[in-house]
C-alpha cells in the first residue's frame, strides 16, 4: 500500500525493505493509514483491558478470595476503566471515522492530514505514559505504582495527602496528552465534513455515519476540554500548592465531580454516536431497504448531542445537591431517552418489510439493538434519582454501563470490523468464524452482564477488592466471572479470524454487500487517493442510483 | 439477629420480573435472599423508593416486551428466504406519523415517570426532622466510622444504634454526614438510599426502622485501599434497650486492678494518640473510640468479628485482617500484647 | 482502476463549502472557550470562600491601561488583515507590529501587576482559594496571549523577509481570529476578576 500517487506495480511494492516500509507507517498523514494505526493500537489495549478485567473477576468469583491483594485489585480496576475508555474505545471510533469519512463524503483525505497523525501520536502516547506508571510511578516514598484512584478520580482522594508517589500525575498527565490528541482529531472531522464533502453531497444528503461523527466531534469538543481544564487544576492542587479541589482550605470536592462529569457524560454520548453510525450504515445494507426516517434521525442526533451536555450531575444524585438540582436532572436525564427511542424504532423499521440477512455484521447489529434497548431502560431506572440511590455506586451501575458500552459499542464496532474489513484489507473473512465469534461472545456477554445486575440490586457496591459471604452476592459473582471466559475465547476467535482472513481470505472485489454508499464505488483497499476522480452525488444513496437507473433515490427523498 | 420483613414476597416477585436474559430459578422461599436486599424496605425512606421501583420497573418492563415483541417478530418475518427472487423489497423512506406516534408516546410515558420521580424526591429530602428525632453525626474515616449522639453525650464507632420507629408515632433517627478524609457513602439498603459524606460538603439523611434487628451495609464510595471492608452495623432496637444502650454508653471506662498492666501499655504506647478511653489520658481522635470497645460485636469497622484472638491478631498485625489499613502494627512483645488484650477485653 | 463513473455535469451545481482554516480554528476557539468556562466557573464559585489571606477587593486594581491596549491590538489587527487583503504589505507589516508591541505591553502589564501582589502583598497561588484561582485564570488567558504572540512574530518574521503576499491573506485572516478570541476573553476574565470578584 503506497503513499505515492502513482500506483507502483505489485513486486516493487512487496520486495521493499521492512525498515522502509516501517517507515510508511510512522511517517504517513494518509487518512487510511492513520485510521488502521488507531485501530491496532486499540485491539491492543482491547486485549490488555480484558485481561484486567478478568483478573478482577477472578477475584470476585468468591467471598474473601485472595487472588490479588487490595492495593493490585484497586490498581486493575483503576486502569480498566481508563484503559478501555481512553486508549481502546476513544481511538477504535476515532480510527474508523478517520478511515470512512473521507470515504462516505467523496474526499480525498481529511482537512488536516498532519493535524491528523499529530494527533494519532499525542494519543498513542498518552496510552503508553499510562502504562509507563507500573515502572515509573514510585516517587519519593517508593509509593506508587500504575494509578489506583479510579478512572474518574475523585477529589480529595487524588490529592497529595491521599495519594503519594506519582500513579495520579500519570493518570493525569496521560489522559491530559490523549486528550490534546483527541480534541485534534475532534477539529479535524467537524472541518472535514463541514468543508470537504464532494459535489451535491448537501449536509442533508450524507449517510447518517457523517452525521453521527459531526455530532460526536462536536461534542468532543466541548466535553474533553472542560476535562483538560480539571485535570490542569489537579496539578496545580499537587504540585503548585493550589487549593481547587483542597477541602481543607475551604475547596469543594464537589466541583471536582462536577467537571469530571461535565466531560464524562458527554463521553459515554462520544462513545455510542459512532455505535449508531454503524449500525445505521449495515442495518440499512442486510435489510435492503434504506435507512426509515432519516430526517427525524438526523434531528434526533442532534437532539441527542444537545441534551447531553445537560444530564452530567446524575452521576452525583446521591452527593446530596439539593432537591431541586436532583429533579432537575432527573427530567434532563428522562428526556434524552426519546430521540435514544426514536433512534431504535427507526431501526427496527428500517428492517421491517425487509428481507434480512444474517452475515456476522447483521447479526452485531440484532443484537446491539436488543442490548441497547435494555441499556436504555436500566438507564431510565438509574435516571429516576432516588431508584438511583441505591443503585447508584453499586453494580447494577456497572452492569448498566458494560451493557452500554460492551453490549451496544462493542458490538456494533465488531459488526463493522466484519463490514468494512473487506474494503480495507481487500479480502473476505471467514463467515462461520464470524458467526463462532458471535455466538460465543454473545453467551459470554448475557451470563455475565445480565447476572451482574442482580448483586447490584442485593446491595453490591462497586470496587470492592472482596466482599461478604451471607449477603446472597456469591452465586451471581460466580455466573458473573464464567461469562468472562467466553467473551475471551470469543475475542480470541475474532482475532484469529482477523489474522486468517488478512493472509487466506479471499479477494473481496469493490462491492461485496452489494451497498450503496461511495466507499464501495473504489477499490479494495481504496488506492491512496481514494478515488480516480471526484464525485458528485444526487442522493443519499448514491451507489443505489447508479445500480437502478430507473428508480433512483433521488426521487423519492 | 437477622429481620425479616412482611414484605419479602413482593421482593422476590420483583426480582423474578427483572431477570431478562437467560433466566433462572431462584434460591428457595424459606431463605431471605439477602440481607441487603433493596427490594426488602424496613423503613419509609426505602420504602418510598421501592414503591417508586415497581412502578418504574412495570413502565419499563411493558416497554422491554413490545420492543422485543416486535424486534423477534421483524426478525423472523423479514428474513430473506431460501427461494428469495432477488428483487430488492419496496424502498420505504419514511412516514411521518409513525414518527409523531413514537415520539409522542415516549413524551408521555417520560412525564408519568418524572413525576412520579419527583414526588418521591420530595417525600425524602424535604423532611424536616421532627422534634422527638435521634440526633446522630456520622463521621466517616478511611476505613471506619465514627458515631456522635450529641445530645445524648455518646461517642462510639462502626455499630450505630437507633431506636425502632412506630408508624403510628414516628421516632426517626437523622443522622449529618461528615468526613474527615475523603469521600465515603452511607448505604444501609434495607433502611434508606445511600447518601455521601464529603469533607467541607455535609449531608443529611434520615431513617425510621419498623422492624428490630441488625441491618447491614457498607461504605459506597471508593475512598482507598480498604473500602471493601468498611462496613455497616445498624442495630435497630426497641426504646427501652436503645435507652439502656445509651445509658451505658455514657459511662466512662470500667478500670481494674487485674489489668492495670495492660492499661499501662496502653497509655504509654502510641494507642493514646488515636483512640480515646474515656476517662483515662487517651483521648486520641484519629482512631476509633476504645471506651467500649467490648459492647461491639465486630472489630476493624466489621472486618472481624470481636473475639480476643481477633483483637490480639489486629494489634500485632492489622495487615492480617485488613490489608492497608491505617492502623500501625504495634510491634509489642508477646507478654505486652497478651495483657494489653486483657486490659482491652475490660472496656465493656 | 475499476471505478464506476458517478459525475454528473459539474456546471449545473454551483458547490462552495466553506473554508476549512475557518471551520478549524472556529473548531479550535470552542474548544478553548470550553476549557476558559471551566475556569471562569471555578473563580466564580470560590468567590468570597477563601478561608484566610489577602482578598481581592483589598490587592486587586482593575488594569484599565493594559486592557485597552490588549483590546486596540484587535482593532490594529483587523487594519493589519484588512490591508493584506488589499495587497497593501507594506501597511500590513506596520499595523502588525503595533498588534504584538500592544500584546507585549499588555503582557507587561500582567508580570508586573504579579510582581506587585507576590511580593508586596503576599498574594502566591498557594497562598488561599483567590489566589490559586485568579493566578490560574489570568495566567491561563496570559499563556494563550504568550502563543498568540509566538505565532504573530513569526509572521512578522516572515513579512520581514518578504515571503508574505496578497494571496496569504486568508490565511492570516483565521490566525487574526485565534487573537481576537484572545481578547473576547480577556473581556471575560476581567469582568469576572475585577468587576464581579471584587
Amino acid at each position: 500500500m503506497s503513499t505515492d500517487a502513482v500506483v507502483l506495480p505489485r513486486t516493487e511494492l512487496t520486495s521493499r525493505p521492512i525498515v522502509a516500509r516501517l517507515h510508511d507507517w510512522v511517517t504517513t498523514v494518509d487518512h487510511k493509514r492513520l485510521g488502521i494505526l488507531y485501530i491496532v493500537y486499540a485491539l491492543v489495549f482491547l486485549v490488555i483491558g480484558g485481561i484486567e478485567a478478568t483478573i478482577i473477576r477472578i477475584q470476585l468469583i468468591r467471598p474473601h478470595n485472595d487472588f490479588v491483594s487490595p492495593q493490585v485489585f484497586n490498581r486493575l480496576f483503576t486502569m480498566h476503566g481508563t484503559t478501555m475508555i481512553f486508549f481502546v474505545a476513544m481511538p477504535v471510533l476515532f480510527g474508523f471515522a478517520n478511515y470512512l469519512i473521507p470515504l462516505l463524503i467523496g474526499a480525498r483525505d481529511m482537512a488536516f492530514p498532519r493535524l491528523n497523525a499529530f494527533s494519532f501520536w499525542m494519543t498513542a502516547f498518552g496510552g503508553l505514559l499510562l502504562y509507563f506508571s507500573l515502572i515509573g510511578a514510585n516517587g519519593l516514598y517508593g509509593a506508587g505504582n500504575a494509578p489506583d484512584v479510579g478512572w474518574f478520580a475523585y477529589a480529595p482522594l487524588t490529592s497529595q495527602t491521599f495519594s503519594v508517589g506519582h500513579s495520579t500525575d500519570f493518570w493525569t498527565l496521560a489522559l491530559l496528552v490523549s486528550g490534546f490528541g483527541s480534541i485534534g482529531t475532534a477539529i479535524n472531522i467537524v472541518a472535514t465534513i463541514l468543508c470537504m464533502r464532494c459535489p451535491g453531497m448537501t449536509l442533508a444528503k450524507m449517510p447518517l455515519f457523517a452525521w453521527l461523527t459531526l455530532v460526536m466531534g462536536g461534542l468532543v469538543i466541548l466535553a474533553v476540554s472542560p476535562l483538560t481544564a480539571a485535570q490542569i487544576m489537579l496539578l496545580i492542587d499537587r504540585y503548585l500548592g493550589g487549593h481547587f479541589f483542597d477541602t481543607q482550605a475551604g475547596g469543594s470536592a464537589v466541583i471536582w465531580m462536577h467537571f469530571f462529569w461535565v466531560f464524562g457524560h458527554p463521553e459515554v454520548y462520544i462513545l455510542v454516536l459512532p455505535a449508531f453510525a454503524f449500525a445505521s450504515e449495515i442495518i440499512p445494507v442486510f435489510s435492503r431497504k434504506p435507512l426509515f426516517g432519516y430526517p427525524v434521525m438526523v434531528g434526533a442526533t442532534i437532539a441527542i448531542g444537545f441534551i447531553s451536555m445537560s444530564v452530567w450531575a446524575h452521576h452525583m444524585f446521591t452527593v446530596g445537591m439539593g432537591s431541586a438540582a436532583n429533579t432537575f436532572f432527573v427530567i434532563s436525564s428522562m428526556t434524552i431517552a426519546v430521540p435514544t427511542g426514536i433512534k431504535i424504532f427507526n431501526w427496527l423499521a428500517t428492517m421491517w418489510g425487509g428481507k434480512i440477512e444474517f452475515k456476522t455484521p447483521m447479526l452485531f447489529c440484532i443484537a446491539f439493538i436488543l442490548q441497547f434497548l435494555i441499556a436504555g431502560l436500566t438507564g431510565i431506572m438509574l435516571a429516576a434519582a432516588p431508584f438511583d440511590w441505591h443503585l447508584g455506586n453499586s453494580y447494577f451501575v456497572v452492569a448498566h454501563f458494560h451493557y452500554v458500552i460492551v453490549g451496544a459499542i462493542l458490538f456494533t464496532l465488531f459488526a463493522a470490523f466484519y463490514y468494512w474489513f473487506p474494503k480495507m484489507l481487500g479480502k473476505m473473512y471467514c463467515e462461520t468464524l464470524g458467526k463462532l465469534h458471535f455466538w460465543l461472545f454473545v453467551i459470554g456477554f448475557h451470563l455475565t452482564f445480565d447476572f451482574m445486575h442482580i448483586p447490584g440490586l442485593l446491595g453490591m457496591p462497586r470496587r470492592i477488592y472482596t466482599y461478604e459471604p451471607g449477603r446472597g452476592w456469591d452465586t451471581w459473582n460466580l455466573i458473573v466471572t464464567i461469562g468472562v471466559f467466553f467473551q475471551a475465547a470469543g475475542i480470541l476467535v475474532f482475532l484469529g479470524n482477523l489474522i486468517w482472513s488478512y493472509v487466506r481470505g479471499k479477494p473481496a472485489g469493490n462491492d461485496p454487500w452489494d451497498a450503496w454508499t461511495l466507499e464501495w464505488s473504489t477499490n479494495s483497499p481504496p488506492p491512496a487517493y481514494n478515488f480516480y476522480s471526484i464525485p458528485t452525488v444526487k442522493s443519499r444513496r448514491p451507489l443505489w442510483d447508479l445500480k437502478h437507473p430507473d428508480d433512483p433515490d433521488w426521487k423519492y427523498e | 439477629m437477622r429481620s425479616r420483613g412482611p414484605s419479602n414476597w413482593r421482593a422476590r416477585v420483583s426480582l423474578v420480573v427483572l431477570i431478562l436474559g437467560p433466566g433462572t430459578a431462584l434460591a428457595d422461599a424459606a431463605q431471605p435472599l439477602s440481607p441487603t436486599n433493596i427490594f426488602a424496605p424496613a423503613s419509609t425512606p426505602a420504602k418510598s423508593i421501592f414503591g417508586l421501583s415497581l412502578f418504574v420497573l412495570a413502565v419499563t418492563g411493558t416497554i422491554f416486551l413490545v420492543v422485543f415483541s416486535l424486534l423477534l417478530y421483524s426478525v423472523v418475518r423479514f428474513r430473506k428466504r431460501n427461494n428469495d427472487d432477488g428483487i430488492e423489497p419496496p424502498q420505504v423512506y419514511g412516514s411521518n406519523q409513525v414518527e409523531l406516534a413514537w415520539t409522542i408516546i415516549p413524551i408521555l410515558i417520560v412525564v408519568a415517570l418524572f413525576m412520579a420521580t419527583a414526588r418521591v424526591i420530595a417525600v425524602v429530602q424535604r423532611t424536616p426532622p421532627p422534634g422527638n428525632a435521634v440526633a446522630v453525626t456520622a463521621i466517616g474515616h478511611q476505613f471506619w466510622w465514627e458515631y456522635r449522639y450529641p445530645e445524648l453525650g455518646v461517642v462510639t464507632a462502626n455499630e450505630l444504634h437507633v431506636p425502632v420507629s412506630d408508624p403510628a408515632h414516628p421516632t426517626p433517627t437523622f443522622i449529618n454526614l461528615l468526613s474527615v478524609d475523603t469521600d465515603h457513602s452511607f448505604w444501609v439498603p434495607r433502611l434508606a438510599g445511600k447518601t455521601d459524606l464529603i469533607p467541607n460538603h455535609p449531608n443529611t439523611m434520615w431513617m425510621d426502622p419498623q422492624e428490630t434487628g441488625v441491618y447491614l451495609g457498607q461504605c459506597a464510595q471508593y475512598c482507598g485501599t480498604q473500602h471493601a471492608k468498611m462496613l455497616l452495623r445498624v442495630y435497630v432496637q426497641s426504646k427501652d434497650e436503645f435507652d439502656r444502650w445509651i445509658q451505658q454508653q455514657r459511662q466512662p471506662a470500667t478500670t481494674s486492678i487485674a489489668v492495670s498492666e495492660g492499661q499501662r501499655i496502653f497509655e504509654t504506647t502510641a494507642c493514646i494518640n488515636c483512640h480515646t478511653v474515656s476517662g483515662t489520658v487517651a483521648s486520641g481522635r484519629f482512631g476509633p473510640d476504645l471506651t467500649h470497645l467490648m459492647s461491639r460485636d465486630t472489630i476493624a469497622a466489621g472486618a472481624a468479628s470481636n473475639t480476643p484472638e481477633n483483637l490480639r491478631l489486629w494489634i500485632r498485625n492489622p495487615n492480617a485482617i485488613k490489608p492497608g489499613s491505617l492502623m500501625p502494627a504495634m510491634e509489642l512483645e508477646e507478654k505486652d500484647l497478651d495483657a494489653l488484650t486483657a486490659y482491652l477485653e475490660t472496656l465493656r | 482502476m475499476t471505478t464506476t463513473s458517478l459525475t454528473l455535469a459539474p456546471m449545473e451545481l454551483v458547490w462552495k463549502p466553506p473554508s476549512r482554516g475557518r471551520v478549524g480554528m472556529f473548531a479550535l476557539i470552542a474548544a478553548e472557550a470550553a476549557i476558559f468556562t471551566i475556569f471562569v466557573v471555578a473563580y466564580l464559585f470560590y468567590i468570597g470562600k477563601s478561608l484566610s489571606g489577602p482578598m481581592p477587593r483589598e490587592v486587586l486594581s482593575p488594569p484599565f491601561f493594559y486592557t485597552v491596549c490588549l483590546l486596540s491590538s484587535s482593532l490594529t489587527i483587523h487594519f493589519a488583515t484588512k490591508a493584506l487583503r488589499g495587497a497593501d504589505v507594506r501597511m500590513f507589516g506596520a499595523w502588525w507590529f503595533v498588534t504584538i508591541a500592544l500584546g507585549a505591553i499588555f503582557l507587561y502589564g500582567t508580570a508586573s501587576e504579579w510582581h506587585r501582589l507576590i511580593y508586596r502583598d503576599g498574594l502566591t497561588i498557594s497562598t488561599n482559594l483567590f489566589g490559586t484561582t485568579y493566578y490560574s485564570l489570568v495566567g491561563l488567558h496570559g499563556f494563550h496571549v504568550v502563543v498568540g504572540l509566538l505565532c504573530l512574530s513569526l509572521v512578522m518574521a516572515f513579512t520581514l523577509c518578504g515571503v508574505v503576499k496578497q494571496e496569504h491573506a486568508e490565511r492570516i485572516d483565521v490566525l487574526s481570529l485565534y487573537w481576537h478570541f484572545v481578547d473576547a476573553v480577556w473581556i471575560v476574565v476581567f469582568t469576572v476578576v475585577y468587576v464581579i470578584g471584587r
